[in-house]
């Protein structure tokens, strides 16, 4: 018995290394260091502080996180209202081409996301496909504006996030049974009321797993907002990567970093509060 | 006469080339219990899938009380479905489910609570207001699933073999509760199943159904003693079949040789040469009966059934199998005894072969 306990332990000794290595100890240090102050050269003074939360309550970091939120918080919204009608129509083909489609929809995965974001930027600048062809219609005389603003990036995070969102909304219509929207229907529902009454209620452990799969990630995404934005935007991503690699103030980037940690936990607190399973995230309870 | 309240007109069925439903014709009568009965693949639940608006109708016409229904949306239609599988919506409690399809029709949230408690009396499980589907057992979510489309007043209640996922016992407890419930409400049930011994016991009429045709519609009892073809005499109930050709016609009586044996039947509208099957059935099987001039046979007992209410004999006469049966074990016959076999000739089913040999 003993050496049986053993062996399993020896088998958990890559993900207790990786969680501890990788995850853990530099969570801790960036907690750590986000009491610390810097100095004007980049470097840290090891003297204890809780400045940087104070800083990080600035108005203008405020507003920053208060836009990050509602950039992240619409893209959420349109992935949702995206994927719903999707999902539905591909959950009565045959599963052949469910499959086919399912994995078209992880193609664009198999390429660097920058790359694709440079992609974008073919299509959408003054000069770009699009503005080309709808000037060349004769659609629109002035070429459009369809980014380095909040419309571009929002066309960058919605693409590149889909997917996490298309995912668990698939996973977990597959799990309705079509005789209960059969049921649904002989007793009266129509397809709206169907939708709203049945298929929504058994698909929320999905649509709020994919909510934070692309909530989460488009609070950082700073090289959506880089690229797509111009640079003239700023997101949670950004205002972190630039503390850290710009500004060189450490504390302070890992104060915001920290911050946003506990912002995600209280969404994932929020979800937990709402029913939600913390095994339908693809954790443990 | 009685009203007819669902009529099908010439309805047909494909699935791509496939022709599941051959022109189906049926009046189906207000108030009645009738059957579709047939082996798997037969069509049946497409008929009833049809008639309840899930399936389209690739040709032909439904009438619910004499408004056309072929083309209508489900919701509209005044029929309602039990499932095979119930398909209670699991996360809603026992009253929800009831209640859904009256929240559907926007009635009272008052009426609907009293409604759904008249409902809950109605199937025998007041106090479960609470529970969640998954909380009760099949029998239970049975009764729930009837509850949710009775609450409706359907006119027409479509049952797609509701009991075949209960064990025996239910099941022959829920037929009685079935029929019982469908003459005190008088609403018209299509009951679909595949088991004979279900049709047998619950149905006013029987639609015996074979690759997607009508092969009989008639009473239990006509349909079990005046089956037309040997399809129905054998898919319903156990046969013993006597195949030969008739070699003398008088008033009174038929002679038909069977292999090299001669048996008697009554003259009906046969001719000399006639291709005829006589079926027997097991309980009209005499054995070692006294006084008996005419089809007496004789066999050898090859296996002795007991199962309690009945005991069932197999006897091989000649190259035949023939079974036979009585209630109880009071004669006791053991393996290799010779018996002789007869039965009265006013028992034998007659058929003649080229009705249903084409």
């Amino acid at each position: 018995m003993k050496s049986k306990k053993v062996w399993k332990f020896f088998f958990l000794v890559p993900v207790i290394l990786y969680v501890t290595l990788l995850i853990a100890l530099p969570l801790l240090y960036i907690l750590f260091i986000s009491f610390l102050k810097s100095d004007y050269y980049g470097g840290m003074i090891s003297s204890f502080t809780i400045q940087n939360y104070i800083d990080v309550f600035d108005q203008v970091y405020v507003s920053v996180f208060l836009k990050s939120i509602a950039i992240a918080g619409i893209t959420t919204l349109i992935c949702i209202l995206i994927s719903y009608p999707f999902v539905l129509a591909i959950s009565h083909k045959k599963p052949r081409t469910q499959k086919i489609l399912m994995t078209l929809v992880m193609v664009p995965f198999l390429t660097n996301s920058l790359i694709r974001m440079y992609g974008w930027l073919v299509l959408l600048r003054k000069s770009g496909v699009i503005n080309q062809v709808l000037l060349g219609i004769g659609v629109i005389e002035e070429p459009l504006s369809l980014m380095y603003n909040t419309f571009g990036i929002l066309v960058g995070m919605v693409y590149t996030l889909l997917p996490f969102m298309i995912l668990p909304l698939y996973s977990s219509i597959s799990t309705v049974d079509n005789r209960l929207l059969e049921a649904a229907s002989d007793l009266g529902a129509s397809k709206f009321k169907t939708f709203f009454k049945i298929i929504v209620p058994q698909t929320l452990p999905g649509l709020f797993n994919g909510s934070l799969m692309v909530f989460t990630p488009a609070l950082g995404y700073f090289f959506i907002t880089d690229i797509l934005g111009g640079g003239k935007f700023m997101i949670l991503g950004n205002l972190i990567k630039n503390q850290f690699l710009t500004a060189r103030n450490w504390p302070f980037g890992a104060a915001i970093s920290i911050v946003l940690v506990l912002v995600t936990c209280v969404f994932i607190f929020l979800y937990r509060k709402l029913g939600g399973k913390m095994d339908d995230l693809g954790g443990a309870s | 006469m009685k009203k007819v309240i669902l009529k099908i007109e010439g309805l047909k069925k494909s699935f791509g080339s496939k022709e599941v439903i051959k022109d189906f014709d049926l009046n189906i009568y207000e108030g009645e219990f009738l059957t579709l009965l047939g082996s798997s693949g037969c069509g049946k639940t497409t008929i009833l899938r049809m008639i309840a608006g899930l399936d389209s109708v690739t040709e032909g016409h439904i009438y619910i009380d004499e408004k056309e229904v072929t083309t209508l949306d489900p919701k509209y239609r005044e029929v309602n479905t039990i499932f095979q599988n119930y398909a209670l919506f699991p996360l809603m409690t026992v009253e929800e489910n009831i209640g859904f399809g009256l929240k559907m029709k926007k009635v009272d949230k008052k009426v609907i609570k009293q409604r759904v408690q008249e409902m809950l009396e109605l199937v025998h499980l007041q106090g479960y207001e609470k529970r969640m589907p998954k909380e009760l057992s099949g029998g239970e979510q049975q009764r729930v699933s009837i509850a949710r489309a009775l609450i409706n007043k359907p006119k027409v209640l479509l049952l797609d073999e509701p009991l075949s996922a209960l064990d025996q016992k239910l099941r022959k407890s829920m037929q009685l509760e079935l029929k019982q419930l469908q003459k005190k409400l008088g609403i018209t049930f299509i009951y679909v199943t595949h088991s004979q011994d279900e049709a047998l016991t619950m149905s006013d009429r029987i639609v015996l159904l074979k690759d997607g045709k009508i092969e009989q519609v008639d009473t239990p009892i006509k349909i079990y003693e005046h089956p037309n073809s040997l399809y129905t005499a054998q898919f319903l109930g156990e046969s013993n079949l006597f195949t030969g050709t008739v070699s003398v016609v008088d008033e009174k009586y038929t002679l038909v040789n069977v292999d090299d044996q001669v048996l008697k039947i009554l003259s009906q509208k046969w001719k000399v040469d006639d291709s005829l099957d006589i079926i027997l059935r097991p309980e009209n099987i005499k054995i070692d009966v006294k006084n008996k001039q005419e089809n007496v046979l004789e066999g050898k007992i090859v296996e002795s059934i007991y199962d309690g209410a009945s005991t069932k004999l197999m006897i091989r006469v000649q190259k035949r199998l023939i079974s036979a049966m009585y209630l109880g074990n009071d004669k006791l016959y053991s393996k290799g005894q010779v018996v002789s076999v007869s039965w009265d000739i006013e028992d034998a089913i007659v058929l003649k072969r080229d009705v249903y040999e084409k």
